[in-house]
């Protein structure tokens, strides 16, 4: 094993760890921000509502999302440029770039992935506890706040958790548009020193520590609510 | 301990109500006042109706014809597409259900909250009293109902018993105008039953209105000030304990108390 390399390359290994918590961060938090709707108008209407929900989570789960993230950076990022007032615009310099198109790819799929689970935690609260609610005069979106949504979410925790950690494993597929997150930096560092294993062995150890520190987040998140089981 | 009958205001009354699930009709047009001071007990039979009535009352079940009257305000309701009473006002029903405390058959405690959490709850986020004061009240019913101690734990780790009892405070943290009790001793274990039901009795013996559904015979005789005995959806038998249980004109409801004992 062969391990000169690696003072060389630490900066820009750490630069490529940063992306991967950057992309992660992001695309969960907005995914998440997406998905709680996407989940709840499918269990209460409207129809036309729900329907589009399902269909946009058929769609994007039942695609590869390395599909998804090329058609977006080849497609719409092929095509902003030839639209003038897109080109002008402040946010060129952002569109330009393939970590928007990995960000939104990645977006998209953890709102289709965590719509269909948040539905399912919806559902999964027991009628009477909103019934009670709803006894007690409170208006609908009082109930969503303090109730509904508060216990959807403990009741998906578990699974939410599992869901991030394969978010974590679907950020590589960005390094094919040029972002350099840590398994891009993998790649550099074989394609530059000949060494095969020894940057791949130390990727994948860094995937592991990672996914370790989301899974003593969650456990924390779960302890603050105690559960009888 | 019965009480004088209509001592005071009416503070519900409900009036022909009707309710159809599909084709079969569960309530057949039953008519009801609560006055204030008034213990009302509704008994019967499973499938007679009488937890539905008690749902129609706060629109927890939509009525198919009827009114509802609760201190002195009619909800406003129109028909809906399903041929049921919908309330058309959802403000001017969520306001009228803060003044009927409900309590249920399955306690329906929200678990992610702390007994004191799940008391204070519709005082400070929905009628706006401060915190501070919301969780003082609460302290103090918590005292009433025996669980003070138990204040900072979850749902999950009360028995039943306790769970039924921080529901009743939870109700009352409302200061409702009218107690709306949905079978509350039916899920609990034998030896729970009297717990709860020294609660409600000393609630009763405060003057509460209270509108109680329940299988508890001796009790329902006790504490009520009238005694409703429903029969496939339609008042059989009514009026005053004392004479509903001593001399009831009603063969059914005399098979009825028999087969209980």
């Amino acid at each position: 094993m062969n391990w000169d390399w690696l003072p060389q390359y630490a900066p820009l290994l750490l630069h490529g760890i940063w992306l991967t918590i950057v992309l992660l961060v992001i695309s969960c938090s907005f995914g998440m921000a997406f998905a709680i709707p996407i989940g709840l108008v499918q269990v209460t209407g409207p129809l036309p509502l729900a329907w589009l929900a399902k269909g946009f989570c058929t769609a994007i789960r039942g695609t590869p999302l390395l599909v998804q993230i090329w058609l977006l950076y080849y497609g719409l990022g092929s095509l902003f440029p030839s639209i003038p007032w897109i080109r002008d615009s402040f946010m060129w310099p952002v569109l330009r770039e393939g970590f928007f198109y990995g960000v939104l790819a990645l977006t998209i799929s953890f709102a289709a992935y965590e719509g269909e689970i948040m539905r399912g935690g919806f559902m999964s609260v027991p009628k009477g506890e909103l019934e009670a609610a709803r006894a007690f005069g409170m208006s609908p979106f009082t109930i969503l706040r303090r109730i509904w949504f508060p216990r959807a979410f403990r009741l998906v925790l578990p699974t939410l958790g599992g869901e991030v950690i394969g978010q974590l494993k679907a950020t590589p597929l960005v390094a094919t548009i040029t972002i350099m997150e840590v398994f891009g930096v993998g790649s550099k560092i074989r394609q530059d020193t000949y060494h095969v294993y020894e940057p791949l062995l130390l990727v994948a150890l860094i995937y592991v520590c990672l996914t370790f520190v989301i899974t003593r987040i969650f456990l924390w998140i779960e302890r603050q609510v105690p559960q009888k089981r | 301990m019965a009480k004088a009958n209509g001592n005071g205001q009416p503070a519900v009354i409900v009036e022909d109500l009707h309710k159809s699930f599909g084709e079969l009709e569960v309530l057949r047009g039953v008519s009801l006042t609560a006055h204030e001071g008034d213990v009302v007990s509704i008994i019967g039979a499973s499938g007679s109706g009488k937890s539905t009535l008690l749902r129609c009352i706060n629109f927890l079940e939509s009525p198919t014809r009827g009114r509802i009257t609760v201190t002195g305000e009619e909800v406003a309701v129109k028909t809906g597409h399903d041929g049921n009473l919908h309330p058309s006002d959802r403000r001017q029903l969520e306001r009228i259900r803060t003044r009927l405390g409900m309590v249920f058959q399955s306690f329906n405690l929200w678990p992610h909250m702390t007994v004191l959490g799940n008391v204070i709850e519709v005082p400070v986020h929905v009628l706006k009293v401060p915190k501070a004061e919301a969780i003082e009240r609460a302290e103090k019913l918590l005292q009433k109902v025996g669980l003070h101690e138990k204040k900072d734990q979850y749902p999950a780790f009360l028995s039943g018993g306790q769970q039924q009892r921080a529901a009743i405070a939870r109700a009352l943290a409302m200061e409702p105008k009218v107690m709306l009790f949905d079978e509350p001793t039916s899920a609990l274990d034998p030896e729970l039953v009297g717990e709860v039901l020294k609660v409600i009795r000393d609630l009763a013996d405060e003057g509460r209105t209270m509108i109680l559904v329940t299988h508890e015979m001796a009790f329902a005789r006790e504490v009520s000030s009238h005694v409703m005995f429903l029969y496939k959806g339609l008042v059989e038998e009514e009026g005053p304990p004392a004479q509903v249980f001593g001399s009831p004109k009603s063969e059914r409801f005399r098979q009825f108390v028999k087969n209980i004992k």
